[in-house]
Parts: C-alpha cells; structure tokens; sequence
C-alpha cells in the first residue's frame, strides 16, 4: 500500500457526577437555560472553584479502564482564551501534569488484535453553549458551564476510518460499563475531534493535518475521516498538499467545509490554576478504585464465550452494553439455552431497539418476561412466528407474554383432529398444487402448509401440519 | 470625648458600658467622613443608610440584652474589591463602575456575623495594581498625614481612611505589600496574613497565588481584632487552611522574654534612605531591650525577588482579567461589529493604562515563546525564595525590616516607575513565600511616619502580633496618630 492514513482522536466525555466540577450545582443535560448556574460556574469577579472529588474518581476510574498510569501529583491549569461561552476568559483544565498519562485500548482486527495507545487522559471544565440565531445575534446558556469532562489523546496510531470506528465503539462501551458517562452524543456528552493526514509510502511526503469538528455521530465521524482520506491522497499524487486547517463535516453535501484555517499553533498561554491545591491520589485510592472497577467488556466476552458456549460473534454484540449483556445474563439464569436466548436477544429485541433508537433500559419487559415468552415457545404452546409477534407486542405495551397469548387467542392448534380439517379442506381446494408436487415440485409442500397456517392465522403447529400434508399426499 | 480617637476595642468597650449607643458612634463617623472625603477620597461608596440601619440593630440588641458579636458597634471600611452582596463592587475600574454583585464573600460574610458595622467601600489602585492609590478610575487618594503625598497602595482608601477617623478598622487585600507599605506611608498597623488564613472567595483576585485579604487598624489590637473575626477556613477557597481557632486577642500579650528574631544582611545591602535605617536600629535596640535576642540572617535569594514577583503577578493578573470581556456583566463598548471589535473596544475603554501594562507583560510571559524564560524560571525562583524563608523560620521567631526603603511618594506627580518597583523590595518577598507580615509605625522622619515590618513564618500570626503589640507599648512613638 502506497498511501498510509494516520488517525489520532481527542474525545471529550462528560462525566455523570451528581454536582459540577468546581462548584455545588446540579450536573444534568437540559434544564431551563441559565438556571443550573452560580457565581462559581458563572466565573464571576472573586468567586474560587474547588474541585469535586467525585470528577477525580471518575477519571482514575476511566484510567484504570484504559491501563492508564494514574499520577499522583498531578495539578490544574489555566487555558487561556476568549470565547462568549467560556466565562472567565480561560478554562480550567490540565497542561503538563495530566491525571492520567499512557494506556491503551486493544481493538480486534481482522487479522490480528491492535493497540491503540493513549498518550493522556485530563480533567477539565466545560464550557456554556452558544446558540445562534438567524438574525446573527447569539444566545448563551451557561447551565453546562462547570460540568466536569475528561479529555483522551490518542497517539496517532489509527490507520483507518473503520479503526477509528471499532475503537470509538469500544471506548463508548467502556465508558458506559465503568458508569461514569452516558456517551450520549447526541445530548454532547461525547464528543469526537480527528487529527488526520496521510503518508506517501515511497516518497515519504506526509500532508498537513487536518483536523475535523462538529462531528455528530461516530458514522459521521467515519465518513468524514473517509472524506479526507481520499482528499489527501488525491492532492499527495498531485504532488500538492493540504493546508492546515479545521473543518467540519456536512451530512447533507457529504463533505467536510473548512472551519477556520490555522494561522500557527494556537497559543493558549498556559499558568498554574493556583485556586486549587494539586491533585494528590494515593495508591491506597487507586487500589481501592480498582477493586471497585466492575468487569470490563473484553472480560465479558471472554467469559460468555467461555461460560456460556456462545460463537465469538454472539459475544461481541451481547457485550456492547453492560446493559444488553446483564439482561442477556439474567433470561439466560431463568435455565433458559444460552444460544437460543442469544439469538432471541441479538435478534428481534436488538434490532428493535436500534429501529426505535431505544436503550435496554427503555425496554417495558423483563428478562422473566423473555424467557417465559422462550418457554412458551418450547412447550410448543406457540409458534417461533407467533412468538416473533408476541415480542412485538411485549415492546409496545408491556404485557406478559401469557397474558397477550391468552387475550388474543394465539394458543398454537396442536390437536389432530382440528387440524385433520383445516389440512384437508386446504388439500381439496389445492389439487393442482397436489399434483405439482408429485410431479417433483418441493416448493408446492411450502405453499400447502403455508395455506394452513394461513387458515388457522398463524395458530397451527406447524411441524405437525407438515408432516399430516406429506403423509396424505404422498400416499 | 472624641469617638474617631477612640480605638476600635474602646468603642466596643464602651458600647458595652452603655456609654455610647451604635448609633452615636456610626454618626460620628458619617460627620468625620463628610468633613475629610473632599481632601482625601478614601470611599468610592459610603453606605450611609445601610450603617445606620445596622447600628440601630444593634442598639436593639443591646437593649434586648442579646449577645453581641466581637466587632460589635465597630465602624469598618472595606476596599472596593472585596465582594459586597448588593453594594457596588467596583475594583475602582470603569470596567465594573456598576457592578452590583449578587453574592456574598467570605470575609463580609464573617464581618455582618460578628455585628461589624461596614460604611463603605475604600478607594484602591485599579484592580488593586498599583503602590499610590493613583490609578484609580474614581481619582486618587491623598495621604491624611500629607495631602500632597500618596497614602500608599493599593489599599490606600482603607489605610487613609482608618488613619483619618472616618473608620476604625479596615479590610485590605495585600499582593506585593498594598496593605504593608500603605500603612507604613500613613502610620498605621497593617498585617498580610500568611496565605490561607483568610478566605480569599469573594475576593476579585488580581496575582491569586500572592492575594490575602488582611488589616489595617491604629493600634496592634484593633488590628488583631479584625483578624480574628475573619481568621479561618472556608470550604468555598480551597487555598483556604483549617487551623482550627486563633486566640489572637487572648495570647498577644504574652511579652517576647527570649524570642529569637533574624536580620537579613542582604536586606541591608539594599538602598534605604538613611533615616529609616536609623529607625530600624532603633527598633532592634528596643526588642533587644524587651528580651529578645536578634541575630543576623541570610536570604541568599533577595535579589531575585522582585523580577520574580513581577513576572508571577503580570502572568496572574492577565489570566484573572481576562473575565472582564464586556460580554455579561460591566462595561460593554457600545461600537462594535464583530466579536473580535467587542472584546478589543471594551478592554481597551475599560481598563486603564498600568492595567493594560500588566496585561500585556503577562501575555508576553506566558506566550508559547517566552513562557520558559520568564514565567517557568519565576516559579522555581519563587520556590527558592520560598525556601530562604523556611530556613530561616527554623531558627527564628520573626525577622525585621523596614516596610519601605523609602518615604511616602508625592501624589500626581510623575515617579519612576522603576523606583516605585524598588520600594516593593521588603514586601513582596513575603507574598511570594505565603507568610505573613506586619507593618508598624516606628517614628517619623519630619511629619512621615515610618514603618518597621515584623515578619511572621506560615500561620505564626501570634508571633508577630505579640512582637508588634510589645514593641507598641514600649516605645513611645507607636500607634499614634
């Protein structure tokens, strides 16, 4: 391969405290703008922040999920510059003392499993919004001022959009198993900046980098990194080059616009946030902390692969969410198969929820009420079909699966006799189809059954009805 | 009987002896303040009404027999950039001319718990950058003792003001020396307290790492009074230290038989106009005389200490201004067409000239560029610094120097500026390494009073409170007027 990308990410997380990071206001997405504020998160003349302990133990928390090293000396820093939405003229944040600094995430690849190294993780403030209006005056709510984020560098050791993609997922997944962030993009609370430019191989000619903003999803996040791949790679052959720059991705062109163009570094003017003391962690906290770290996803999967004989695949998705995977735990307790609930759950009520945009904890049934809708299924009281249309109903209205089976009459017809009739009445409409299938025509049983199940609305056993069709025409 | 003469812990006396009501006592002051401010212009606030209203409060609960706080009936100024809930706060700044704050700081907080009764708020260099009280957007300061001479600065309004009569005692805030080297230019007692004492929330910070809000008074236990009413810790400043209760009051007068007290040599190489080293002579022969041994010292580190301040306050200051954007509260330029033109216009309108000064040279020592040069160098500068004084304080109790190596400067005229940084030489050091300090009177050259700063180490404010208020009693020329 002649061309090599290089992908390093900035992800800002916002951590689910109950308070902001300097000060006693509520941390909570939403809210009556500017009513989540105080002269501390206000920034106003003499009021002196002090530092949330909760918004340390996150990060460790985030470290250790990372393999971080977790410093413990480590300080606040001022980041000086001028935004309306930033209220004190700098940002409270980390320089050159981080909380956390090296760590990893490992990404399974095709061919082989990939490390992907962090260079840092910190602690910092966010800052308000600023929202514009199309008169060109802009409004400011402050309520997310103060609320406490974590920032991960990555080294420049992503090589691929799709890279960037698995290891975004998994350090969503993470984030939401160790619980110190919802990763909510679309509510802010992750968000996701590319550093990205692409080698020459043969020449060694690298382009400048770009870096890429405002981007809303990780799906966005992957097609705009896709963009710029092939952006620099059409200019390197050129023998032209990129210019140093910010940009942003539009969903509707399907492209990614230029920002701002970076006349030199910015110069952020760093000093020491004397306010607060620096950061002192013991290893007796770290420890402690670690003891505490639930287990994580690569764990998990390993174990369901290894407790519950599930293929590799089955694993991964069960494992996305801590969520998904304890409700699968849970159905799977009540003596239900492992694989066969695997399926029920990865199937029908995954793809249900990613439809509907819903999280497992959005789900109106329990996983009792899974398995009894499984058990019914297995004690040929319904039909896998019927079941399917149980579940529907199960995530509209919550009803036990007994309950909706017995309202709407969906017992599966098991008795001989009554079938005898439907099967027979369905045969001597349908000679022709009789005779097709003498003829060698299979496909002509298929159409038989389904012309009984069609009469019993779904209600017939369908095993049986196979097997009374066969042996009367085959006679 | 002249109630301004009295000393704050007299009128608290005699308020208690029903001798004087609150009421009498505030009035007096209120005349005294409306005879001197057209001279001095020590306010930028009176708050007339709202003293009267307290004093009668307390008159109240005289009468209803209720406890009294310790500051009780007692007249205080505070300077214009301590928080004031609902009272202009102004950092004498046309950038917050109309600033009404709608929180409380700490130390007012303390200051209405323990029945002070505040009458206003007390003229200061802009955003407390300055040593004349000149640059002031509401005009300067003159010195009560010389009206042609600047009482000092920055807390200049506060320590003219308490000199004047107009208040008992007053709340400074002291970076470099602003509260010290005002009192030695007025002839007043002033304390720096070591840094962490004193709750710095609701302090407009200008060097946050140097600021403490401290005191001036007219005598030693005035001083201490004040003090103790606003001593300790504060869970809203992390900075903030749980020393548990001070007993300022109770233990002061212990007397200090064997107290071991240093003389820096380096200080002496220092240019001091003759007549203060003469008094600092004296002042050595007294302490010797009260029992306690004084002995020379070294602070290898002295000549580095004011670039050291320089560069560690400039960096501070363009960081702590830069909130002051135009964008939610105080001055807004009103021409502008970019966001760029809205900052620009109004920093440039609202800031004054030493203002900008600091700003810029901060800018510069923090820029990518020079960052390691200046502001990198200073900080382990101010660690040996620092360490000079640890030292030092192992050995001794209190080390002694002038407060200034001059007299007070003439007001409006022009000084050098680079003279004006050199008078700072005894002071700053002691923000630098958060320890605490004292200025005292200790005689006059003509009518100027000199001052004799008592260094104390980290919290060893008994220390230098029990040297000053023994050095008061027996030397005749301290805490007059």
């Amino acid at each position: 391969m002649r061309y090599k990308t290089v992908i390093g990410l900035e992800i800002h997380v916002e951590l689910m405290t109950n308070t902001k990071i300097f000060c006693g206001c509520v941390n909570e997405f939403g809210g009556e703008v500017n009513t989540h504020c105080c002269p501390v998160c206000l920034g106003l003349p003499g009021a002196t922040p002090v530092l949330n302990r909760s918004v340390v133990e996150y990060a460790i928390k985030a470290g250790l999920a990372f393999n971080c090293k977790i410093a413990n000396n480590s300080r606040m820093d001022r980041k000086n510059y001028f935004y309306p939405d930033l209220v004190k003229g700098f940002q409270i944040s980390q320089d050159d003392m981080p909380l956390c600094s090296g760590g990893y995430l490992e990404l399974e690849l095709e061919e082989e499993n990939k490390k992907v190294r962090l260079m840092r993780i910190h602690i910092e403030e966010d800052t308000g919004k600023s929202i514009h209006t199309e008169d060109g005056s802009s409004l400011l709510d402050y309520n997310r001022a103060g609320v406490p984020l974590i920032e991960i560098v990555t080294e420049p050791d992503i090589n691929a959009p799709e890279e960037a993609y698995l290891f975004l997922e998994k350090l969503r997944s993470t984030l939401e198993y160790i619980g110190v962030s919802d990763c909510k993009m679309e509510e802010g609370s992750l968000r996701c900046d590319v550093n990205i430019n692409v080698v020459d191989a043969e020449t060694g000619k690298r382009t400048n980098i770009t870096e890429l903003k405002n981007l809303n999803s990780f799906r966005a996040a992957v097609r705009a990194m896709e963009y710029e791949e092939e952006r620099h790679k059409e200019l390197l052959a050129k023998g032209e080059d990129t210019e140093r720059e910010t940009r942003r991705w539009d969903e509707v062109e399907g492209k990614t616009v230029v920002m701002r163009e970076k006349a030199g570094a910015a110069d952020y003017r760093y000093a020491v946030e004397s306010d607060i003391l620096p950061i002192e962690v013991e290893d007796s906290w770290i420890e402690d902390i670690r003891k505490r770290l639930p287990e994580l996803p690569h764990a998990k999967k390993e174990r369901f692969i290894k407790e519950y004989g599930l293929p590799k695949y089955d694993a991964d998705v069960l494992t996305q969410s801590r969520e998904l995977a304890s409700f699968y735990e849970e159905t799977v307790k009540y003596g239900k198969d492992p694989k066969q609930v695997s399926n029920w759950v990865m199937g029908d009520v995954l793809r249900r929820l990613n439809d509907e945009g819903m999280r497992v904890e959005d789900l109106k049934f329990t996983p009792k009420d899974l398995s009894d809708l499984i058990d019914l299924i297995d004690e040929d009281k319904i039909s896998n079909n019927i079941g399917k249309k149980v579940l529907r109903d199960m995530f509209e209205t919550g009803k036990k699966p007994g309950k909706i089976v017995e309202e709407k009459g969906l017992i599966q017809i098991s008795d001989e006799d009554e079938l005898q009739k439907v099967v027979e009445g369905v045969l001597s409409e349908n000679e022709q189809s009789i005779i097709d299938y003498r003829n060698g025509k299979d496909r002509a049983l298929g159409f038989l059954v389904g012309q009984v199940m069609k009469a019993t609305r779904g209600k017939a056993n369908p095993q049986m009805v196979n097997k009374m069709i066969r042996d009367i025409i085959e006679e | 009987m002249d109630i301004i003469e009295l000393s704050a812990m007299e009128m608290k006396t005699k308020l208690k002896n029903r001798e004087l009501s609150a009421r009498d006592i505030v009035e007096a002051h209120l005349e005294r303040i409306e005879e001197r401010e057209g001279e001095l212009n020590a306010f930028i606030t009176v708050t007339e009404e709202k003293a009267l209203e307290i004093a009668d409060k307390i008159d109240r609960k005289m009468k209803d027999k209720e406890e009294l706080g310790i500051l009780a009936g007692i007249p205080i100024g505070i300077k214009d950039n301590i928080i004031t809930y609902g009272i202009k706060t102004t950092c004498a700044s046309r950038m917050l001319k109309d600033f009404i704050p709608p929180y409380e700081s700490t130390v007012v907080e303390r200051v209405i718990e323990e029945d002070g009764i505040i009458l206003g708020k007390t003229n200061l260099d802009e955003f407390a950058i300055g040593s004349l009280t000149d640059t002031s957007y509401f005009g300067a300061t003159r010195n009560p003792v010389d009206l042609d001479r600047s009482p000092g600065g920055s807390s200049g309004g506060s320590t003219a003001a308490v000199k004047a009569g107009e208040v008992a005692i007053s709340l400074g805030s002291d970076t470099g020396g602003s509260i010290r080297q005002p009192a030695s230019y007025c002839g007043v007692v002033g304390i720096k307290p070591t840094y962490g004492l004193i709750s710095r929330y609701g302090l407009v910070a200008v060097a946050n790492s140097l600021d403490q809000i401290g005191v001036s008074g007219r005598n030693v236990l005035d001083a201490a009074l004040m003090l103790e009413a606003i001593a300790g810790y504060d869970k809203k400043d992390s900075t903030s230290v749980d020393m548990g209760p001070v007993n300022y009051l109770e233990n002061l007068k212990e007397g200090i038989e064997g107290m071991k007290i240093g003389l820096p040599k380096e200080y002496m190489n220092i240019d001091i106009e003759p007549g203060i080293k003469d008094k600092l002579m004296k002042a050595i022969k007294i302490f010797e005389s009260l029992g306690a041994k004084v002995e020379e010292i070294s602070l290898p580190n002295t000549e580095w200490a004011l670039s050291t301040y320089y560069v560690i306050a400039a960096s501070e200051i363009t960081s702590n201004l830069s909130r002051f954007d135009g964008i939610r509260y105080g001055y807004r330029a009103k021409e502008y067409e970019t966001l760029d033109e809205l900052y620009i216009n109004t920093r440039t309108k609202a800031f004054g000239r030493e203002v900008k000064r600091r700003i810029l040279a901060g800018t510069y020592f923090l820029s990518n560029k020079h960052v390691e040069e200046y502001y990198k160098k200073a900080l382990r500068m101010r660690t040996l610094i620092k360490e000079d004084f640890d030292k030092a304080f192992e050995k001794y109790d209190i080390i002694l120097s002038p407060t200034t190596p001059n007299l007070p400067f003439k007001q409006n005229v022009d000084n050098d500026p680079f003279i004006m940084a050199k008078s700072d030489i005894f002071t700053v050091p002691v923000n630098l390494a958060g320890i605490c300090a004292m200025s005292i009177p200790c005689g006059h050259i003509g009518k100027l009073p000199v001052g004799l700063q008592i260094i104390g180490d980290r919290f060893g404010e008994l220390n230098i409170l029990k040297a000053g208020y023994a050095f008061e009693r027996h030397s005749s020329i301290g805490g007059d007027k």
